[in-house]
């Protein structure tokens, strides 16, 4: 089998006696969309945070394309391909859309920081970050400033963020939440034209869409792993139908 | 994404600076390079002392808005490398040396190392911790210099040459001084604007707005935070060596907390981030301070509340006012 994109081993993380994380295994394979869901308090953004760095666990490991990185800075990950988006949508307000994702390009050129070359006329910034505005549909919208887009919009260009690191895997922080029907639908369309170009992990609390594009699901409850396996087999555990999908019917 | 936006049938064009950002610089230095005109036309000679040492003073305004205004961290202690911009001169000055071309790197590099060292300290802090500790370093920088009994101690150091280009007297002209103070200010900051549109200038602001989103984006924040520091307290060193060859005199007075707070306000009264505001603002403060002073003694009674007023009414000062003024007349 091909070394998995990402590896989790028996990760732990506790606050105070809280258990957020209990001892996870993951495995997530190169192109594939691995959908992480649970119920509200399971843990998942805090795993999420510890995957991107910005949390460090207590015990246990994270293989990014077999290397460990578990004590690399959140920096280093993203310079080595591994790309996020925020629960809470992140980007930076009073730059352009453009701007934004070039910040991206920026960062993973030969001289992320010139300092005297015009960066915003610099088209070698420019040309990859359109390319990128253009993916997520958001190329009309190039020059508006990141605080002024909808939040279907601000959702879109996290992800053409995301796309310029050159991802081998980006961690999706509920894309979906707080996102219109109409844009929903974009958004998951647009996932979808993404998927197999590198692995994503998708937390998600929306149903539908977990079932329309993972392929293979790991339920969490209480920092730990309930279940996880094809979709269908998921779905059918009954473990998880009780822990979880029940209280939704 | 965008389908559903008015703004989608607006051809893609990239968006210009308003016209004031773009001119006031412009009107500035010029107005800047003609005011010895006027002196020759009969304005006192003291105006063009003033003003000489109001651009001295604005290159550290400057130096300041670039990791104040641009880098969003408030540093407390900036008096400091005027401080040692102008100990480094009049030290050099006292031993004999005064080639220009010995006191610049010197001073410079002085600078630098001072920045690096406490700036990776500082920048371990955040928010009011990061006042606190810059504060603390100035306050270092002031007892060391006040402790130099050396070079003066608490009197100060008087200077009994000025610096010297290739041997050359160069500072000993008002009207010249006046204009290699107005180049050096305008080189600085025609460096800085360079500097805060480049890539690292872009990491810099951006980092102000969402640190976290930069971080995970690939960068180093406090790395790049540290470089603006670095660059700017360099900066403000080089309005030490000036303000040294201006005044004939060095004191611990310069790098002590209220001067590092003055430097903060003119920033403040200029306009946060709006780099020539920070020029208007130091120009502003220091012919204030001068006219009001020769009115009456009690001087700070009225500059105290004026400046209240100011910040109150205006915010985004003087580059916010020009700004807002300009909004009305064109609306």
């Amino acid at each position: 089998m091909a070394e998995p994109a990402l590896a989790l081993k028996g990760l732990a993380k506790s606050f105070g006696a809280l258990k957020v994380t209990n001892g996870v295994d993951l495995a997530i394979a190169p192109g594939e969309l691995h959908a992480l869901i649970g119920p509200n308090g399971a843990g998942k953004t805090t795993l999420v945070h510890q995957i991107s760095g910005t949390l460090r666990p207590d015990s246990g490991a994270i293989l990014f394309g077999g290397q460990d990185i578990t004590r690399l800075p959140p920096q280093a990950r993203a310079r080595a391909g591994l790309a996020r988006t925020f629960q809470i949508t992140s980007t930076i307000a009073s730059l352009s859309a453009l701007e934004n994702v070039a910040l991206g390009v920026q960062a993973h050129s030969a001289h992320p920081l010139s300092l005297f070359r015009d960066a915003a006329s610099d088209e070698a910034l420019n040309a990859p970050a359109w390319e990128a505005l253009e993916a997520v549909g958001l190329a009309e919208r190039a020059h508006a400033p990141a605080g002024s887009l909808s939040h279907g919009e601000k959702r879109a260009l996290e992800i053409a963020m995301a796309l310029t690191l050159q991802p081998k895997l980006i961690l999706l922080d509920e894309p979906l939440a707080g996102v219109g029907h109409e844009e929903g639908e974009r958004l998951i369309a647009l996932l979808n034209s993404l998927k197999g170009r590198f692995a994503m992990l998708l937390v998600e609390h929306d149903m539908s869409a977990v079932f329309a594009l993972a392929d293979r699901v790991t339920v969490l409850v209480y920092g730990g792993v309930i279940a996880s396996g094809e979709p269908a087999a998921v779905r059918a555990d009954p473990a998880v139908r009780q822990a979880y999908l029940g209280e939704e019917g | 994404m965008a389908s559903t936006s008015s703004a989608s049938t607006a051809p893609v064009a990239r968006p210009v600076a308003p016209m004031v950002r773009r001119l006031a610089p412009l009107v500035i230095f010029t107005l800047l390079a003609l005011l010895p005109l006027a002196s020759a036309l009969g304005l006192p000679g003291h105006w063009l002392t003033l003003v000489t040492r109001a651009m001295i003073v604005a290159i550290a305004a400057l130096s300041l808005d670039l990791v104040l205004g641009i880098g969003g961290l408030i540093s407390f202690g900036h008096a400091a490398y005027i401080g040692i911009g102008a100990y480094g001169t009049g030290i050099l000055i006292t031993e004999g040396r005064t080639e220009l071309l010995v006191a610049l790197p010197v001073v410079l590099l002085a600078c630098a190392v001072f920045a690096t060292i406490t700036g990776y300290v500082s920048l371990r802090t955040r928010g009011v911790a990061f006042i606190m500790i810059t504060l603390a370093f100035g306050q270092m920088a002031f007892y060391f210099a006040q402790a130099l009994s050396a070079y003066g101690g608490d009197d100060g150091l008087t200077l009994y040459e000025k610096s010297t280009l290739l041997g050359r007297e160069i500072f000993g002209n008002r009207t010249g001084f006046y204009y290699i103070a107005l180049g050096t200010l305008a080189v600085c900051y025609w460096l800085v604007r360079r500097l805060v549109a480049s890539r690292f200038g872009r990491v810099l602001r951006a980092a102000r707005e969402n640190a976290v989103r930069v971080t995970v984006t690939g960068y180093d924040v406090n790395h790049v935070r540290l470089g603006a520091y670095v660059i700017s307290g360099m900066m403000a060193g080089l309005s030490g060596l000036l303000l040294a060859n201006q005044t004939d005199f060095v004191s611990p007075a310069y790098m002590s907390w209220p001067r590092s707070g003055e430097l903060i306000f003119m920033v403040v009264l200029g306009g946060v981030g709006s780099l020539y505001g920070s020029i208007l603002g130091a120009l502003a403060f220091l012919v204030t301070e001068d006219v009001l002073s020769s009115l009456t003694q009690n001087w700070k009674v009225i500059f105290g509340p004026l400046i209240v007023l100011f910040v109150l009414f205006t915010h985004g000062g003087i580059a916010g006012l020009v700004t807002k003024l300009r909004g009305r007349r064109d609306g």
